[in-house]
């Protein structure tokens, strides 16, 4: 028997004991103490079923970019609302998206791309596969509905407001006689009536104002 | 107890229902003991309810699992602080939670709003007391805490793992305090309209509720944000669920109001607007609570059926009604005071700002409700995910950060073009040579390019801002420099707290365009066995793995598994990530699992990037472990975008200075031009 073969033999063995015994207390894993990591029973947990569920080695297709990625564009269908990359990498109960993923992986090794992937998936399990819906048809509206909405908004705020302050203009110019006689640029002038800015509430605007700018 | 608790319960209705009956009746005028009666019965309610939350906290504590919400969500081994918070954790505690907290800021603004708004006071009652009643209306007929069981387990089922994180302790009550506290804002509006007091003093006694209903929000959202990341495990903070949406809708309504109240003070514009804003963002508030109660909407949140949605269904239809009703027949009286004077104006940058932030709003509502439409359009059932909303609101998002660089800068009433000129050089400066830096570092993703060099634009703005007034303070009054700074800071707290609250948005927004640099990879590796992963930064990781160790822990038995990290070469630490059996203990010695097993993610912050590791679980029962290893650049910015946020908001809240008190409908006094310009840019 080899190296693996034993201690899988010895992982079963373990996890049968833990079946019968239960999670009563044992001794030597009493409250708070730790085995050091690396120093455990030969490589085998104690306890397996307390690691979850058993987990498959990792392939290179697991950490293939063209698989990721589509798996990222589709649900799981589990009812999780995750892709299927994070359900499977993330709620390791799940059942669904290991097996979707093993379809993905089997569909890439076919030859197919992600967009065929995809379409296939789309055919099998409908089009709430996809993580966001295909901008085609009616859900062209889901995408450009807000920003036709805030557009059509502030073109109309731009209008109405251009209006606005075009017709104020017009009544402040009509309102203030004159313009009377020529200032040096860069002095202050009171433009309304009531109540007057006294000469030095004006100069002191002024030099506080060239205080910020300065 | 449950007696007691199910009896306060009927009391806080009978008195809720006297409140809000006299309150609207409008009775009370002219009957000051009527009113003083209103009063003492919102007082009376909230203390009804503080009965009522002893009871079923004396249940929690004592494990009284004959109550079936004790049962459900607490067992005799949970430790203590999540008996605090079991409270909250199912949807019954959490009912009687918002009715106790929303009659207890009712009684403190009776309590402490000024007597010259002794007007209102009747109906702010009437409002809060009737909303407190509909809570428990729900609690009494449709989900009562105080549900008894036919028979008594022996121990309960427990917390959820996921809900066992201290972040989930005040995550809740952050978030509830936020959707609460809108209720504030809310009835003083209403009370505003009945009373037809439609001056600026009701904006003035909102202002503190509105600033901490906003406040609680940002610090629930940002807390919900890190629970997702330290405890999901999926290596991101928000996934445009529609619950995390469903906080994020009256986060920007209210942010929006915020802004747009400034005007009405100010200048007095935008007085529909701004009421249309506080019902909007009250009626968000609820909706968020049917979307997320109802179960009309997956979500991965478990919460989301029960049986409760309708109710709240009922009650926004119904509140949605009554209020833009009553603000329809008082639209006369909200007329602007004055209007717009010119296109390029701080109030037209303020109004393209709240375009944005509602729009944005509108965006993430519509994508929360597409899939509900197009499966009543269509009978097609879809999905709408992270790609959607992203594709979506990101360039909204970016041009909303672009506003919050342009708003500061643009003068008042019109701006010449001379200012603009002096105004704007540096803050562009800024922001072209943050993006020409990112582009000598081959930074090519064009989202994550926007929203650094924005980013640095806006930074830009502030800097500017902070550094002219200290320098005006400065050589006005020669205090220091750094004297300088504290008392610009101090004398005008709305102003300068406001600009940090930019600071963290902007720092937010820096830390999500890291996002888009996120690598990871899975990797199955026996002990002494390594891989590697390059950062984007350009460093190099190595994970090597040490093996798995189990031990028990509280009311959990732990898989530990430990990875020794190198990067580049040199030794950086050890990181541990766990599977967490749960078990309950119904008798001495007797165990009984309880829930899945969880995963506890081991996460290295730096100020780059997070090294994020998920131990997914072990080979056939052995140490060889299966793990993902995720690199996430910048997400501690994230946190701390977070926290100077909040401390932006303080400062905003803080009583005193000289800035934010002050109400004043419209510029008053006279009015200057300076010669050879178009129009007053100062």
């Amino acid at each position: 028997m080899n190296r693996r073969g034993f201690l899988g033999g010895l992982g079963r063995a373990a996890a049968a004991g833990a079946v019968v015994a239960g999670l009563a207390p044992r001794a030597g894993v009493g409250q708070g103490q730790e085995v050091l990591p690396g120093q455990g029973e030969a490589g085998t947990l104690r306890d397996p079923a307390s690691a979850g569920r058993s987990r498959e080695r990792v392939t290179d297709h697991d950490n293939d970019a063209m698989i990721t990625g589509v798996e990222k564009r589709m649900q799981c269908t589990c009812g999780c609302t995750l892709d299927i990359y994070t359900c499977r990498t993330t709620d390791f109960t799940c059942t669904y998206s290991p097996a979707l993923h093993k379809e993905v992986v089997a569909l890439a090794q076919d030859g197919k791309t992600a967009d065929e992937i995809v379409a296939a998936f789309v055919e099998k399990y409908g089009e709430k596969v996809l993580m966001a819906p295909k901008p085609e048809g009616f859900n062209i509206a889901g995408y450009v509905v807000p920003g036709v909405a805030i557009l059509l908004v502030a073109g109309a705020m731009l209008v109405i407001l251009r209006q606005r302050t075009r017709s104020l203009q017009l009544r402040t110019a009509a309102a203030v006689p004159g313009d009377a006689a020529p200032m040096a640029p860069g002095t202050l002038r009171a433009v309304t009536a009531a109540p007057p800015a006294s000469s030095d509430e004006l100069a002191r605007l002024e030099r506080e104002l060239r205080e910020l700018d300065s | 107890m449950t007696l007691l608790g199910q009896f306060a319960l009927w009391a806080a209705f009978l008195l809720g229902g006297w409140a809000a009956v006299v309150g609207f009746s409008g009775r009370w005028h002219g009957r000051p003991e009527l009113a003083l009666s209103v009063t003492r019965a919102v007082y009376a309610l909230f203390g009804v309810l503080v009965v009522a939350a002893i009871s079923l906290w004396k249940g929690i504590i004592v494990h009284d699992f004959n109550i079936e919400y004790v049962a459900a969500y607490t067992s005799r081994n949970l430790p203590g602080y999540y008996l605090v918070s079991a409270f909250w954790a199912g949807q019954k505690g959490s009912l009687l939670f918002w009715a106790i907290v929303l009659s207890f800021f009712a009684a403190l603004a009776q309590w402490l709003t000024p007597a010259r708004y002794r007007a209102l006071m009747p109906y702010v009652a009437a409002v809060t007391s009737a909303v407190t009643v509909f809570f428990v209306m729900v609690m009494l007929f449709a989900s009562n805490p105080f549900e008894r069981l036919p028979f008594t387990p022996p121990d309960g089922n427990g917390l959820n793992p996921q809900l066992q994180n201290i972040g989930m302790v005040i995550h809740p009550p952050m978030l509830y305090l936020g959707y609460i506290s809108i209720t504030l804002p809310f009835a003083f509006a209403i009370a505003a309209l009945l009373s037809r007091r439609l001056d600026t003093g009701w904006l003035q006694a909102i202002r503190k509720w509105t600033l901490m209903s906003w406040l609680f929000l940002s610090i629930g959202i940002t807390l919900g944000m890190w629970w997702a990341y330290v405890e999901l495990g999926w290596g991101g903070y928000w996934a445009w669920d529609p619950v995390e949406n469903a906080s994020l809708l009256p986060w920007l309504t209210m942010s929006a109001f915020l802004h747009s109240v400034m005007i009405q003070e100010k200048r007095g514009m935008l007085k529909r607007w701004n009421m249309t804003l506080i019902i909007g963002s009250f009626l968000l508030s609820i909706f968020g609570t049917f979307i997320t109660r109802s179960g009309v909407i997956a979500s991965v949140h478990s919460f989301t059926q029960s049986n409760v949605g309708y109710f709240f269904l009922g009650f926004l239809v119904t509140a949605a009604i009554l209020s833009f009703t009553l603000l329809y027949t008082r639209w006369d009286r909200l007329e602007a005071d004055v209007q717009l004077e010119s296109m390029v104006s701080r109030e037209a940058a303020f109004l393209f700002n709240n375009l944005l932030l509602v729009g944005i709003a509108f965006s993430v509502l519509w994508g929360t409700l597409f899939p509900i439409l197009s499966e009543a359009v269509r009978g097609t059932k879809i999905s709408v995910g992270p790609p959607f909303f992203n594709k979506v609101n990101v360039p909204l998002g970016l041009l909303l950060l672009g506003l919050t660089g342009i708003g500061p800068l643009i003068a008042w009433r019109k701006a010449s073009t001379a200012n603009l000129k002096r105004q704007f050089t540096w803050p562009v400066a800024s922001g072209v040579v943050v993006m020409l830096a990112l582009l000598a570092f081959k930074v090519t993703d064009f989202y994550a390019l926007m929203a650094l060099a924005l980013a640095g634009f806006v930074v830009g703005t502030l800097t500017q801002e902070f550094v002219r007034g200290t320098r005006a303070r400065h050589r006005m009054y020669g205090e220091s420099v750094p004297t300088a700074f504290l008392q610009l800071v101090a004398r005008n707290r709305r102003r300068y707290g406001g600009y940090v609250v930019h600071l963290g948005m902007v720092i937010y927004f820096a830390a999500f365009a890291g996002y888009a640099f996120k690598t990871e990879m899975e990797a199955t590796l026996r002990p002494g066995d390594s891989a590697t992963l390059k950062s984007p930064f350009g460093h190099t990781y190595t994970f090597t793995h040490l093996g798995v160790s189990q031990f028990e822990q509280l009311n959990r038995v732990v898989t530990q598994a430990s990875v020794q990290v190198s990067k580049d070469g040199v030794p950086a630490g050890v990181i541990n990530s766990e599977k967490r059996q749960h078990f309950s203990e119904p008798a001495p010695g007797v165990r009984q699992k309880s829930f899945e097993p969880s995963t506890e993610v081991g996460i290295r912050s730096t100020m780059q990037e997070d090294l994020y590791i998920v131990y997914a679980g072990s080979v056939e029962g052995t140490e060889e472990a299966v793990y993902r290893f995720t690199i996430n650049p910048l997400v501690l910015w994230v946190w701390i975008g977070g926290v100077v946020l909040v401390v932006g908001g303080l400062i905003t809240m803080w009583p005193g200075g000289t800035g934010g008190a002050v109400v004043r409908p419209r510029q008053a006094g006279y009015e200057v031009q300076l010669a050879g310009s178009s129009g007053a840019g100062a």
